[in-house]
């Protein structure tokens, strides 16, 4: 019988611990396949998050580290000045680099470090338990925010992409979405994109992933879906930020 | 040997290069800013990486993914900033990574003082970040000795897959003193070696590179605590390191550290000229420390009294006692960080406490 479908190698065969409905599963199989599209498989070294995506080092079939919270760019920068050669990406959550970490992510940034940022924003701290993050939308509710974000107390939700794309040394600055097949199929052209650029000794490459956590948001997986068309896209509208290799 | 007369912060830079690092992440901060200057110029003659990092917490997770690869790498920073490292040593520490780390240290607490000070003996020697964890601890008493240590520290980091820290203080650094360089090494990181380490050949290897601190499991924190308890236990048996000084025939042994120890040894010199036999002990490695050499020279045939001496309110005391264990009278002489004491002070708290012994 031909094999007409197969996991990608870059992916270990850990069973994902993520909830039912989670984005993390799709954004991780597209890093995985995207580093193998591009033939890298023996030349990449991952750094994971504190978040969500923890335990990314054990799916992620590649030398790997585990940076502490927001710290990843940082951690990234160090490998990268040691092996300029090899491909190194971070992969990062609101909390993780929109929040404790932005001044690792900003800076990495205006270094240009050559290097892919994967940043899964789902307006929530997962891993803790439903947390307000420097994402979540105005308005919505989580434990830290029961009366819904006010944006006279809390601010109004961080916009990386825009932030970024502003920084001369970022290369490449993109936001998708995993909310439909064709959102999903631009979601790995652009990682793709940021993987390739770095290769040809670009950075500093971001993909932003608006992403599902229908555990924290208490919303069924479709629901979850529906709200995030209806309230994280329209106010972080999907596209290119910036791509100075189209340029 | 030619000696060169040196500033000590670009010596210990000088020093380290040569033993190997090849990698330096810092950021400003009086008084070691000499280092990280002198690492910009140099670095790039030898093809080296020196990267001034947005922050102390930048710097030492570019620490910690530069030695999570197995290259020598270097951070320097004076204790306000090593405070802000913290975090990272920590993880540096549970991901069982080599690398070391320079405290130049003033006075404190909060911003201090830029004076030296030693007032981050707790930090540097009883953890410093959160968790059950030791760093290796020299504190050089010379701008030569500081050089020879460097080459010591990164070998020793090595040997055991452990950060090791440099405690020097203000005076080291700033002072000129002549000095003999090592030969350059030229350190190659061998894979075959540190199989540990990341390289980007996960799909290649035996078993891929997880740089990691997070054992969610019990058994498997167990497991880590464990092995790290156990090195430890090694690093005790064999890395104390100390200078003893004038023991034989003491009535009092002194006991002080980097900068302090040396004026103490003036105190100790003059004393001498004058018929009184006062010895030191001088802990070389601060941890692990000296206990047993310090405990032997305590309760010595004629010697009455112990006498620790630091740039602090008393820090090391608490491990000199320990090491005395209640056999021997101590007492203390310190100022509080940047107020360095002469000779002439330690003499007199000396001979006063001899009037009474």
């Amino acid at each position: 019988m031909a094999v007409v479908f197969e996991k990608t190698k870059m992916l270990t065969d850990t069973v994902f611990h993520y909830c039912p409905g989670c984005n993390h599963g799709i954004a991780h199989r597209l890093v995985a396949e995207s580093i193998e599209d591009l033939g890298l498989e023996d030349n990449v070294i991952g750094v994971a998050p504190v978040g969500c995506a923890v335990f990314a080092y054990n799916y992620f079939n590649c030398d790997m580290y585990e940076a502490a919270h927001g710290r990843a760019p940082a951690v990234a920068t160090g490998i990268k000045r040691v092996h300029p050669e090899v491909c190194v990406f971070t992969y990062q959550g609101d909390g993780d680099l929109a929040s404790i970490g932005t001044n690792e992510i900003v800076h990495a940034a205006h270094r240009g470090e050559k290097l892919t940022v994967i940043f899964i924003n789902n307006a929530i701290y997962g891993m803790t338990g439903g947390q307000m993050a420097p994402t979540t939308l105005v308005g919505q509710k989580t434990t830290t925010s029961p009366y819904g974000r006010s944006e006279e107390w809390c601010g109004a939700p961080i916009k990386i992409c825009e932030m970024l794309s502003q920084i001369p040394g970022c290369y490449y600055a993109e936001r998708v979405a995993l909310n439909s097949t064709a959102n999903i199929i631009k979601a790995k052209k652009a990682i793709t994109k940021a993987f390739r650029y770095q290769m040809e000794g670009h950075g500093l490459n971001i993909v932003e992933v608006l992403s599902t956590c229908p555990t924290n948001w208490g919303l069924s997986p479709v629901e979850a879906m529906k709200w995030l068309e209806e309230n994280m896209i329209p106010y972080y509208p999907l596209g290119v930020y910036k791509d100075k290799g189209a340029e | 040997m030619a000696l060169t007369l040196m500033k000590g912060s670009e010596a210990i830079a000088e020093a380290a290069i040569r033993a190997g690092c090849r990698y330096f992440f810092g950021y400003p901060i009086t008084p070691q800013t000499e280092i990280p200057e002198y690492m910009s110029a140099r670095m790039p003659e030898i093809g080296g990486c020196f990267l001034q990092a947005e922050s102390e917490v930048g710097a030492i997770n570019m620490v910690y993914g530069a030695a999570g690869t197995g290259a020598r790498v270097l951070t320097s920073s004076s204790s306000p900033g090593v405070s802000l490292k913290q975090e990272g040593i920590s993880y540096i520490a549970a991901s069982e990574l080599p690398c070391v780390i320079m405290n130049v240290m003033r006075g404190g607490p909060g911003l201090g003082s830029i004076q030296a000070g030693q007032g981050d003996y707790f930090q540097a020697t009883k953890g410093g970040g959160h968790g059950d964890y030791h760093l290796v601890v020299f504190a050089p008493a010379s701008v030569q000795e500081a050089i020879d240590l460097m080459s010591v520290a990164f070998d020793t980091a090595d040997k055991y897959r452990n950060p090791v820290m440099v405690v020097a203080d203000g005076m080291i650094c700033q002072m000129m003193e002549p000095v003999v360089l090592p030969e350059m090494q030229d350190y190659k990181i061998d894979y075959s070696v540190k199989t540990w380490a990341a390289n980007g050949r996960g799909m290649s290897k035996p078993q891929r590179a997880i740089i990691n601190s997070l054992y969610i499991n019990t058994e498997d924190l167990d497991m880590l605590n464990e092995r790290l308890q156990a090195t430890y236990r090694v690093i005790e048996a064999n890395e104390v390191r100390y200078e003893a000084y004038n023991l034989e025939g003491a009535e009092i042994v002194c006991t002080a550290f980097g900068t302090v120890a040396r004026i103490t040894k003036s105190a100790i010199d003059d004393l001498k000229e004058e018929g009184i036999n006062v010895g030191l002990i001088r802990p070389i490695t601060l941890w692990p420390f000296p206990y047993k050499q310090l405990h032997d020279a305590a309760v010595a045939p004629g010697v009455k009294a112990v006498l620790d001496v630091e740039l602090n309110a008393g820090q090391m005391l608490e491990d000199v006692k320990l090491a005395v264990n209640g056999e021997q009278k101590v007492d203390f002489f310190g100022h509080y960080g940047s107020h360095m004491p002469t000779p002439e002070e330690i003499k007199e708290k000396l001979l006063s406490m001899r009037e009474v012994l």
